[in-house]
């Protein structure tokens, strides 16, 4: 598999995980304001977007890389753009949107350093979730067989990942220090639902950040 | 007393009588521009009286709002779906996507497709009679633009009595119009579907016209247009179809289809007969469009699409777009490299700029620009639902 297919993949992470329930999605439904304005990034089949719009009459669009995931949210009425996160997001307006949403797709660009500062840059808050690669299971997989961890939430082997860009939480919060990113909120999530954010490091098999970053928003559009 | 019912032998339904066809339709002429009152073009020439032949397919509702205006191309007609008379082969060239639960569905939407001016379906073209000599105009026919074709069809809409417009739809040229619809007429526009086409040509595109106007006017038969009543310049204007059915093909569906094939025979017979079946193929099609086109039209469209450029007004695209309020649905394929994928990237970034709403997807074919033709399932699926979510909007 090419680097560009595993992209092309993961990028449309939601849809491969449909079967699953989505505590993540029920988390960002709660936390953004009725009536606010929502790119969603890599948002797969539209089913976040769609959920958005009927509990929170948000105005909504998403970007997706594949053609299967476009038509499937037209077909739910919501308008999105055929485009590729790691170009950035050089159409849109610094500012112009309340809320930007990567959720479960920045470990699978080849920039995401570009596509967090965009999504800064575009957005007044981002929205982040990742599964937490420092989870316990995870750790001890990789410490006790010497193998490439497999779980629920990283179901892949080595040579099919599309899982380019695995960090933990505390490599996120670091990120987020040096860049002077603030975090407005934390959650951590685990497979029955949200928990304390004690030891989530450990305990939590994904995490979502609320993001803002003033600084980064005064920076022009992003040149590749 | 009872009879036994005589049994009827089950006859299949003829294809216009199937129930996802509009089934046999008519074609409508409609007159204006009736001197002194004839209509200005952007060349500041003038021009009238002007006919439009168009058709209509389903109900317009009594709200008078779910009128759609469907455009064709530059070898298309009015006549875009369902069937002339019982016998006709071939339906309206995009009856595949108009119809009872199409694409554009005659249960909901009244389908208008127009004619354009310059063209030789049955509106005013270079083989009209120039009232002024009573002979047919030919070169003398005034050059039009893509803005004046959306000129004319708006007299045409506005004797339809219709003021809002539900959605404006076409592909390769007739995306042109519908864009230069939503940008002339924004009040009136609520949506609009721009399928493989382009805001400007590209020197790619006006090259591949110049090529086809040149084997039209080096015809000796073209007689500086005017051949009108005798032989038309036949084999310029078969050429410059070939070199046009080209472009709108793709190296990869040229390579199925054909291949390296021989036609009717397994090796080279070292002459210059139409040997390969791709050559054999173009020759047909290009026979074909020679006998049902005028040569002075393809002169006039061509010219019109070269000239369309709206990257090009005062103040760039997105300032174009400025006025409208209408929702777009963009689409382009992979393999069109007439007018690839990132020009209609472009529209799509300037609408984002210009704060249209607007979903673009890029659809994945081997057909080329034709693609917009052929890709029919995908195709209706995102403009059905597209067409429904206007419907929601409205709301």
């Amino acid at each position: 598999m090419s680097a560009d297919q595993s992209s092309h993949q993961q990028q449309s992470s939601h849809q491969q995980q449909s079967s699953r329930p989505h505590i993540d999605y029920d988390e960002i439904v709660k936390l953004v304001p009725p009536g606010s304005s929502v790119l969603d990034l890599g948002c797969g089949d539209g089913e976040l977007l769609h959920r958005l719009i009927a509990a929170k009459q948000v105005r909504g669009r998403g970007v997706d890389i594949e053609e299967s995931m476009i038509i499937e949210s037209i077909s739910r009425g919501i308008s999105v753009f055929q485009g590729d996160l790691d170009e950035g997001l050089r159409d849109y307006a610094t500012g112009s949107y309340e809320y930007v949403i990567l959720n479960q797709t920045l470990q699978a660009t080849h920039r995401p350093l570009l596509v967090l500062e965009e999504m800064l840059r575009v957005g007044k808050h981002a929205i982040v979730s990742f599964p937490n690669f420092g989870y316990f299971r995870v750790r001890l997989q990789f410490l006790l067989s010497g193998r490439m961890p497999v779980t629920r939430d990283l179901p892949y082997m080595w040579y099919n990942t599309p899982n380019i860009h695995l960090c933990t939480r505390k490599d996120f919060i670091d990120y987020c220090t040096d860049k002077g990113v603030t975090i407005l909120n934390e959650i951590a999530i685990s497979k029955r639902g949200t928990i304390s954010p004690l030891f989530a490091n450990w305990r939590a098999t994904e995490m979502l950040f609320v993001l803002s970053g003033s600084r980064a928003r005064n920076q022009a559009p992003y040149t590749l | 007393m009872n009879s036994t019912p005589r049994s009827t032998s089950p006859v299949s339904p003829q294809p216009w009588q199937r129930p996802n066809s509009v089934g046999l339709v008519e074609p409508h002429d409609f007159r204006f521009a009736e001197p002194p009152d004839q209509m200005v073009l952007e060349s500041g020439r003038t021009l009238g009286p002007v006919d439009l032949r168009y058709e209509t397919y389903g109900e317009l509702n009594a709200a008078r709002d779910n009128a759609v205006l469907v455009f064709h191309a530059t070898s298309g007609s009015h006549h875009a779906a369902g069937y002339h008379t019982p016998g006709d082969r071939r339906p309206g060239w995009w009856d595949a996507m108009i119809g009872p639960g199409k694409a554009f569905d005659t249960n909901r939407y009244h389908v208008v497709c127009s004619n354009f001016i310059g063209g030789c379906h049955g509106s005013t073209g270079p083989a009209s009679v120039d009232p002024a000599t009573g002979k047919p105009y030919g070169v003398h026919f005034p050059v039009i633009t893509i803005g004046d074709m959306v000129t004319a069809q708006r007299e045409l809409v506005r004797h339809l009595g219709l003021d809002k417009i539900y959605c404006v739809a076409g592909g390769s040229m007739g995306g042109m119009q519908a864009l230069e619809w939503t940008v002339r007429f924004p009040e009136m526009v609520q949506s609009a579907i721009i399928l493989a086409s382009t805001a400007t040509i590209s020197a790619q595109g006006i090259a591949f016209h110049a090529i086809g106007r040149n084997a039209i006017t080096t015809d000796p038969g073209w007689h500086e247009g005017n051949y009108y009543g005798r032989d038309h310049p036949r084999r310029g204007l078969a050429t410059a179809r070939m070199v046009g059915h080209l472009t709108y093909l793709s190296d990869e569906s040229l390579g199925q289809r054909f291949g390296r094939k021989l036609q009717e025979r397994d090796r080279f017979e070292y002459d210059f007969s139409h040997e390969f079946e791709v050559e054999s193929y173009l020759d047909y099609k290009g026979r074909q469009f020679a006998e049902q086109f005028d040569a002075n039209s393809y002169l006039y469209i061509t010219k019109a699409m070269d000239y369309y450029d709206l990257n090009g007004r005062s103040g760039g695209l997105a300032a174009a777009f400025g006025p409208s309020h209408a929702k777009f649905l963009l689409a382009s394929f992979t393999s069109d490299w007439l007018y690839p994928s990132r020009q209609s990237k472009a529209i799509v970034s300037a609408l984002m700029q210009a704060g249209n709403d607007v979903s673009y997807v890029e659809i994945d074919s081997p057909h080329g620009h034709d693609s917009f033709l052929i890709e029919t399932e995908r195709q209706t699926r995102v403009i059905s639902s597209f067409l429904a979510s206007v419907r929601q909007r409205r709301q």
